[in-house]
């Protein structure tokens, strides 16, 4: 049925922390590599020593230059919330001051690689769309997956999806995606540590995360409200699941505070009987 | 969004032949020209006129536009798995209803040929008998092949319409404007019907199939101006937005995931058509509709020349619909191609 289950308690899904993402492709490669093999691959390449390798990816990794725009100061990346609005920089006279003064080079910005795959949203268009029900939300842990035996390669759920995380195999004639490795992370035959995601297990700066976001006190969940992550464009009502974490601020020379000195404390109750009253004499 | 021939062929034809379907099957329901709330040219009604020919035509487009969209598909031998998911996917209520539509439509042609035989060997008097009796079920036949060719256009134009990653085709325009233009293409169709030796209408029933066409072909043109200003009005969807971080600064792409073009940048990253936009779309109206309607207009003030009228009509209306639905897909952008940049 593509019509979609009931509220699924278990939210499976990935953060991805775009503070610490090096943009190294690992993720993308592992994931490929193990998906080319699993359950719902193979993932072939049309031409894959030619000029034209076109194949399925379930994971891409972006890349893009952040730049102080405007109305926003260029000290932006030093402000204490990594996302702050170009109001909030209007009224605070020391963003609004050039972190180099009279610098005759613009601050350069920020670099952010930014992995996309399928969010597992919570309302997906791309399953209501489906016409023959190859296209599933599972109820038990809100993976979204196709069945590859129904799917007749309409290509409506690619087009339904904002965030491109369908493909058309033009080899198979069918759509593949992101099973959020759903063949590993219930996988009997593999050490419990490995029964997670490939891209997860690959990020060599840890910047995956994978766990149970409909669970509040779930490691990723406080992950989440810890760093004020993010879902991409809520605005169309698909509620994705995963969350990115935005780039953390950034120092430098212009911010640097010396490190106050911090305020010492003293258990008196614990003090031997001399010091206590050494104590309590000197504190007069 | 690459405009696919498949899909194109698919919506022109399958609309034409809907348009056609839907005025045979009104017309049918009204008992139009010959009914008693008419007054028919003499003779008109012991003859299948040209209502009659728009059921076989019909059929000819419906069938050869939905064998054009299994084109589009993967696995085409699956096609019939579409037929289940009606109660969430407009793509499978479209099939559904394109199915049931074929029911009444092929019992309304057989009765009108059937009686068209039995009617030739009759005395007038007996024959207009013999019509009366049929009324009811001709009438019932036509009201639910009206009902059905409706309902499966508005499925065709909800399956773009509900896709709200592709801004240009969640319009409010669209449904209408699928609806209006299959119906045009109807008209075209039906005045060529009346221009074929044979089946041609009365004089007086022409002038309104005319007028109906000028009529229509007009609010075609307002309805497409009213359409491509909608969409020009819509905002771009910026990488930053795309990706949440507008908040930090200017997001610009520096590098894509891959070298070379995959499956989302080589289908939804197609740029032609909105580089040609302005032209285009200026050749579409004047072809689909202002052509046309200066052709009946002529044909209305001079008779002579309305087969003639009548095939050049449909020859260019038919050529301004392929590039209104080429034109329809291939400009439309989605909103993936934000996180490309592009």
């Amino acid at each position: 049925m593509t019509s979609l289950p009931a509220p699924t308690p278990k939210k499976l899904g990935l953060v991805i922390d775009l503070d610490t993402c090096v943009g190294c492709h690992a993720c993308a490669v592992a994931c490929k590599e193990w998906n080319d093999g699993g359950d719902f691959g193979p993932l072939p390449d049309a031409d894959p020593y030619g000029a034209q390798p076109r194949g399925v990816w379930f994971n891409r990794v972006h890349s893009y230059a952040v730049e102080p725009g405007i109305g926003l100061a260029p000290g932006i990346g030093n402000r204490e919330s990594g996302i702050a609005g170009a109001k909030d920089n209007a009224s605070s006279p020391r963003a609004a001051a050039s972190p180099i003064p009279d610098s005759p080079f613009p601050i350069p910005g920020l670099t952010v690689h930014f992995p996309r795959s399928c969010l597992h949203c919570e309302t997906p268009a791309c399953v209501t769309v489906c016409p023959t029900g190859a296209s599933y939300k599972r109820a038990e842990d809100g993976i979204v997956l196709v069945d590859a035996d129904k799917c007749i390669g309409c290509q409506l759920c690619a087009w339904a999806c904002p965030y491109g995380a369908r493909e058309f195999s033009v080899q198979k004639g069918t759509m593949q995606k992101c099973t959020l490795c759903v063949d590993r992370i219930y996988n009997e035959t593999l050490d419990e540590a490995d029964r997670q995601p490939a891209c997860v297990l690959a990020c060599p700066t840890r910047a995956r995360h994978f766990g149970d976001l409909g669970d509040a006190d779930s490691p990723v969940s406080q992950l989440v409200a810890e760093r004020g992550g993010h879902a991409l464009m809520p605005e169309f009502g698909y509620r994705p699941v995963n969350r990115y974490l935005p780039p953390r601020p950034r120092r430098d020379a212009s911010t640097a505070q010396p490190a106050a000195p911090r305020e010492e404390t003293l258990d008196r109750e614990k003090l031997p009987g001399v010091l206590r009253w050494l104590d309590r004499v000197l504190s007069r | 969004m690459r405009p696919t021939f498949s899909i194109i062929c698919f919506t022109v034809l399958s609309g034409l032949g809907y348009g056609a379907w839907f005025l045979l099957g009104l017309l049918a329901a009204a008992d139009w020209p010959c009914g008693p709330a008419w007054t028919p040219s003499p003779d008109l009604c012991l003859r299948p006129g040209a209502p009659a020919w728009l059921g076989p035509i019909g059929f000819v487009l419906v069938s050869a536009g939905l064998l054009c969209s299994l084109g589009h598909l993967g696995q085409p031998q699956r096609a019939w798995r579409a037929l289940s998911q009606w109660r969430s996917s407009w793509l499978s209520r479209e099939g559904v209803a394109a199915l049931l539509t074929f029911l009444p439509a092929v019992a309304l042609v057989l009765l009108d040929f059937a009686a068209a035989g039995a009617l030739a060997g009759l005395a007038p008097a007996d024959a207009h008998a013999l019509r009366a009796g049929g009324m009811p079920v001709r009438a019932l036949l036509g009201g639910l092949l009206a009902l059905g060719a409706l309902s499966t256009v508005v499925c065709t134009a909800n399956i773009y319409a509900s896709l709200k990653p592709i801004r240009a085709w969640h319009d409010r325009h669209v449904v209408p404007g699928y609806l209006l233009l299959g119906l045009y293409g109807g008209m075209l169709l039906a005045w060529l019907a009346d221009a074929l030796p044979g089946w041609s209408i009365g004089t007086s029933e022409r002038r309104i199939l005319l007028i109906g066409l000028i009529a229509l072909a007009l609010a075609g043109a307002w309805l497409k101006h009213r359409y491509w200003r909608s969409i020009d009005a819509q905002p771009a969807t910026s990488a930053g937005h795309a990706t949440g971080l507008s908040a930090l600064g200017t997001v610009r792409s520096f590098e894509q995931p891959h070298t070379e073009d995959n499956y989302l940048t080589h289908e939804m990253g197609f740029v032609l058509a909105r580089k040609h936009a302005r032209k285009l779309r200026r050749n579409t109206l004047a072809a689909a509709f202002l052509l046309p309607a200066l052709l009946a207009m002529l044909a209305l003030a001079m008779p002579a020349i309305q087969p003639l009228a009548a095939w050049l009509a449909l020859a260019s209306g038919l050529a301004g619909l392929f590039v209104e639905r080429w034109l329809f897909f291939a400009e439309a952008k989605h909103t993936v191609m934000a996180y490309y940049g592009r």
